[in-house]
């Protein structure tokens, strides 16, 4: 079919109109050609004989009247060995690559390979023989990829059986070789390299059936993981105003999740901060194989100064990078940061095509595109029978830090836990910010329900306790009262409030969880006898001392079990021993 | 080849359009109206029907008026000879001087590729304890003032850009008062800033419009001295009345707007210009200190707001202190861990006992008896206030930190703190919680008595520029900064202890 072309009739920011003759797909690829540079863009709306067009780049010196390419290809990304430890803009081109080359400005009109095509050797071991009956998302081989066995399949859209006419030996290729020949139902065959493309805005769904998340995903941040913890294939959302942790807090998971893999999706927001992973990464190893944390990471930056369409894509680019590993048996993380700018993005567009605004502009479809996006998250049976998932987990900026707005409230319709920032808590420095009132989860924790219960019971009377003081005074209230305010407080500051910058303190293990909390339940509940408040506040201060210089020792070492004796012995009447711990 | 037109076929606000064909989106054109001339900008092109942003305003445009295409966008010159000098918000001197025309570069260029960033590393010491502190100032941080009018925002801008040891400093003015520019003249001049500043000025006076080019003109030349290696220092007052003239631009194209009139890109238009903070790893850097004046003295109000977003952080300045809640700098993680091993224990534990102390005073102003506990709050808090708080508080980070110690031996047990054990051992004085006379009385009393006094202030400003001077003997250009702040720590570390 020939490539339909079509020419500039307007220009209003990033979003061209353009006239053209012949045929042209809804989300397909065009490129507006001026002079030698080659402007990437997707059509978002077709009316009559008039494409309107995102361009993903700085519109400035266009021209009415400059060209346009379509290419009859939805926006896609390539996918193959090698996505793993690249850092890519929001279209998959490789930034430190477009940096050897370009220096330090982004370069406009630039498209790069995303996997090395050249560079890279892949040892491949296939794993079907000719005459085998394979179809769809069906593995064909492997490579070895860094830590992890890549499954070679067979492109996610084909549709209906095929059979192996003959595959290579096992050894050396590169991504674009073929490595496999199929023929179809209508004997039509193909020839597969170890890549093909997907549409990003398009889920994959080349699996057998989607499961309910139940086991936990470990984020090592006790408040998440005993009070509100996430499932893998669940979803999970941090609102939060500005400067409330929302970023540290991704920053902290991407580095402790248990997870196979991680994709950072840096949408919309500093580029400074995506750096800091960028650089940290490659320099921290991964305790689970020993290996730098960049050999499991993906980051897809598209930051806040970066073309605007392509941070809306950016979003779907890294959701089918996610699922593309999980296809593979793996349990992939996305971090999302921010889902808000991202959705405004959407309202960008929306606005430049005069679509109707709902509430604060915000396209009418912004609820059906977010719940979208987290749907693509899951546990899935994989036709080889083994399991994958894909954690979504998002930031929220809500404008003014104000929960009431569309963003937000979409957003919590359909996730699974709610980690909600608090100003307050920030401000008066209690990281990580999560607000232990306002936050839920509805999956389960690491921690046993009732160790759970009476935290939040106390939790919530040492809140009510707290309110009161404000009004009536610390005198008018009962011993007792400012006990169970006390026993919150200590709970908030030892175990809720974690140092993200402290080497040991920064990831608790699930075990050294269970550990604490329970010991933290029997504080709780213990019976205290003060004469005082002040006595009770300074016995209380200097709990919280021993417990904070606790968090900071390794639980293997002398020192902890040092330390958690001389707990044990202030606080008498206490015996662990007792039950067995 | 320049294209002349002269039929315009509408005046909206200050978009005027014309028929014309071949223009380029973002090309600059110039209109010849009976007050003179003025800059436009393309900013929306419809078949032939070309939208202009009138950069003077359209009052007097009239529809014969002469609309000539320049074939090229916004540029600027940039080149040594500007040191010095003043221009307005077209890039034309004010100061009466010869306009610059050699080696005009476009303004609003590229964004820096993430990948060629680096992390920030280098202290920029201002030795106001509130910012030294608990929001230490990085080397290529972007960072807004956020503040009311009658806050001396612009007073704190400009003590910061003489004490700060940078290069060369730009500064922006969009819709600043006459009095302001004027403030900040004299006060470069007197420090002997000026011939390493150049100045970009839209007053209040002009059209609105005309103030949207400055911070790109400002972050445009930058950028290029960066990259011959200066440190630069950017100062935008005030970036409320930058979004305010976006806003009047996008009602006036019939944009819907998102919140409170402004348009939905307010965050990307933002962004983009503060993003152009950075730092080489090869060459110089830029820094922005902004104002953002807060409308209502609404944090949430949409400028504020997005900016909060986008910085690294905010200075709150109200009542003439800069607040410790809401105030962050976002970087300054990536320098106190080199500066001195309490100093983020100083930070985050003195702020935390401030929340405590602002509870109690709530408590205390309502009527209620003060426990014990709430007695030494209170006292805290003051002590905090007046002897940290302060403006006139002009003291180096280590003897800033050395100070928080003092103030909470005098105050608490040290339990009470909530400080890390190996560091009370190692910092907590000897002779703690009794008020004795401390090393820092000098000061103190100077700040108690009498708070912001003239003679004070003299002293504190006399004290600190002989110390400039120190430093500027020292290996001023060394090109491995990280070596130039640990000599400059370290310098700074002798100093407080003898
Ligand atoms: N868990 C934490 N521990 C210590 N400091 C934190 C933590 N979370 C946030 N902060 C502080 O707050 C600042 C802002 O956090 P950030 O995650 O960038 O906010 P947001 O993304 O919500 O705007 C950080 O630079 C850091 O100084
Ligand atoms: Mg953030």
């Amino acid at each position: 079919m020939n490539k339909t072309t079509g020419v500039i009739t307007g220009i209003n920011g990033n979003m061209i109109t353009v006239s053209f003759e012949g045929s042209v797909t809804q989300n397909e690829v065009g490129f507006a050609v001026r002079g030698d540079e080659r402007l990437k863009s997707e059509v978002i709306r077709i009316q009559n004989n008039q494409a309107f067009l995102q361009v993903f780049e700085d519109t400035r010196e266009l021209k009415v009247g400059d060209t346009v390419e379509f290419t009859d290809e939805l926006l896609s990304v390539q996918l193959g060995p090698g996505l793993l430890g690249q850092i890519y803009d929001g279209l998959q081109n490789p930034l430190p690559e477009l940096a050897e080359k370009f220096g330090f400005f982004l370069p406009r009109g630039v498209i790069m390979d995303a996997l090395r095509p050249e560079q890279n050797e892949w040892e491949f071991t296939p794993l079907v023989r000719k005459g085998d009956r394979i179809k769809a998302g069906h593995a064909l081989g492997t490579v070895p990829e860094g830590e992890f066995t890549h499954l070679i399949m067979v492109p996610f859209d084909f549709q209906g059986d095929f059979t192996v006419q003959n595959i290579v030996e096992k050894g050396k290729y590169r991504v674009n070789d073929p490595v496999v020949k199929i023929k179809g139902e209508r004997n039509q065959t193909h020839e597969l390299s170890m890549t093909f493309d997907w549409p990003v805005k398009l889920p994959i769904t080349a699996y057998r059936r989607k499961l309910l998340p139940t086991e936990p995903m470990i984020t090592k941040v006790r408040i998440i993981d005993t009070f509100f913890p996430v499932a893998k294939g669940g979803t999970y959302c941090i609102p939060g105003p500005f400067g409330a942790g929302k970023t540290v807090l991704q920053q902290i998971t991407s580095r402790y999740a248990e997870v196979d893999i991680v994709i950072i999706a840096a949408c919309g927001e500093r580029a400074g901060e995506i750096v800091e992973t960028m650089r940290e990464f490659p320099k921290l190893t991964d305790p689970r194989t020993g290996k730098s944390l960049m050999e499991r990471t993906i980051i897809i930056a598209n930051t806040s100064s970066m073309p605007v369409a392509a941070r809306e894509a950016s979003v779907y680019t890294a959701t089918t990078l996610g699922e593309y590993y999980r296809q593979m048996g793996l349990n992939v993380l996305l971090l999302a940061d921010s889902t808000s700018r991202w959705a405004q993005a959407m309202r960008e567009v929306s606005g430049r095509l005069e679509e109707i605004p709902g509430e604060e502009a915000f396209p009418a479809y912004l609820e059906s595109r977010i719940a979208e996006f987290y749907e693509r998250s899951g546990v899935v049976e994989l036709y080889n029978g083994s399991t994958g998932s894909l954690t979504i987990g998002g930031t929220v900026s809500p404008a003014g830090g104000n929960f009431e707005e569309p963003v937000t409230q979409a957003t919590l319709k359909v996730v699974g836990a709610f980690h909600g920032l608090s100003r307050d808590r920030s401000n008066a420095r209690r990281y990580p910010a999560i607000d232990p009132l306002e936050s839920w989860s509805k999956y389960s924790s690491v921690v046993d329900k009732k160790i759970i219960d009476d935290a939040n019971r106390f939790l919530q009377k040492g809140s009510e306790v707290h309110q009161m003081m404000m009004v009536i005074g610390e005198e008018g209230t009962s011993v007792e009262d400012f006990i169970i305010y006390l026993k919150s407080e200590f709970l908030d500051a030892v175990y809720l409030q974690q140092n993200a910058f402290d080497k040991v303190d920064a990831a608790t293990s699930p075990e050294r969880q269970k550990y604490v909390s329970a010991l933290i339940d029997d504080i709780l509940n213990h019976d205290f006898e003060f004469e005082s408040k002040d006595e009770a506040r300074k016995y209380f201060y200097e709990l919280r001392q021993k417990f904070i210089d606790w968090n900071y020792l390794k639980m293997d070492s002398e020192d902890f079990k040092k330390q958690e004796q001389s707990i044990l012995t202030m606080i008498k009447g206490l015996n662990r021993d007792e039950k067995g711990v | 080849m320049k294209k002349v037109y002269n039929r315009i076929l509408s005046v909206v606000g200050n978009v005027i359009t014309v028929r014309a064909e071949g223009i380029a989106y973002g090309e600059l054109a110039e209109i010849s109206t009976r007050r003179g001339k003025s800059l436009a900008q393309v900013i929306k092109l419809d078949g032939d029907i070309v939208s202009l942003q009138v950069f003077a305003g359209s009052r007097g445009v009239s529809t014969s008026d002469e609309v000539r295409f320049l074939g090229h966008p916004m540029r600027v010159s940039f080149s040594e000879n500007m040191l010095g000098r003043i221009f307005n918000g077209s890039g034309e001197p004010r100061d009466g001087g010869a306009a610059i025309t050699e080696d005009v570069i476009p303004i609003a260029g590229p964004s820096v590729n993430p990948a060629k960033r680096i992390i920030p590393k280098r202290m920029i010491r201002t030795n106001i304890p509130m910012i030294d502190v608990f929001n230490s100032l990085v080397a290529s941080q972007k960072l807004p003032i956020f503040s009311v009018s009658g806050e001396p925002y612009n007073e704190l801008l400009a003590r910061i850009a003489l004490q700060a040891e940078v290069d060369m400093i730009i500064l922006g003015g969009i819709g600043l008062k006459f009095d302001q520019y004027m403030y900040f003249r004299n006060v470069l001049e007197e420090g002997g800033a000026l011939n390493r500043s150049i100045f970009f000025i839209h007053t209040a006076s002009e059209p609105t419009v005309e103030g949207l080019m400055v911070p790109d003109l400002c972050l445009a030349v930058a950028e290029k001295f960066a990259l011959k290696g200066k440190e630069v220092l950017v100062l935008l007052t005030d970036m409320t009345n930058f979004s305010d003239a976006l806003k009047e631009i996008a009602i006036t194209m019939e944009q819907v707007p998102s919140n409170r009139g402004y348009p939905g890109d307010l965050y990307s238009q933002l962004a983009a210009r503060y993003e152009k903070a950075v730092d080489f790893d090869t060459a110089g850097a830029i820094t922005i200190l902004a104002v953002t004046t807060m409308p209502g003295d609404d944090v949430t109000h949409p400028v504020p707001d997005n900016t909060g977003y986008i910085t690294e952080g905010q200075f709150y300045l109200r009542n003439g202190r800069i607040e410790p809640f809401g105030s962050l700098s976002r970087l300054k993680q990536q320098v106190n861990e080199d500066t001195r091993e309490d100093h983020r224990a100083i930070m985050d534990g003195m702020i935390q006992l401030y929340a405590q102390y602002m509870e109690s005073e709530e408590k205390r102003s309502m009527g209620f008896r003060m426990s014990a506990w709430d007695q030494k709050l209170l006292r805290y808090g003051k002590a905090f206030e007046s002897r940290m708080m302060d403006l006139s508080v002009n003291i180096p980070l280590e003897e800033a930190l050395d100070r928080g110690w003092t103030i909470m031996a005098e105050c608490f047990e040290p339990h009470e703190t909530g400080m890390r054990s190996d560091l009370i051992s190692q910092f907590w004085p000897e002779n703690g919680n009794t008020a004795a006379v401390s090393p820092d009385s000098a000061e103190e009393s100077m700040v108690r008595s009498g708070k912001k006094s003239e003679p004070d202030s003299k002293k504190s400003s006399a004290k600190r520029k002989p110390a400039a001077k120190k430093k500027q003997a020292g290996p001023k250009k060394s090109s491995k900064k990280t070596d130039r702040s640990q000599a400059r720590t370290k310098q700074a570390a002798d100093s407080g202890n003898d």
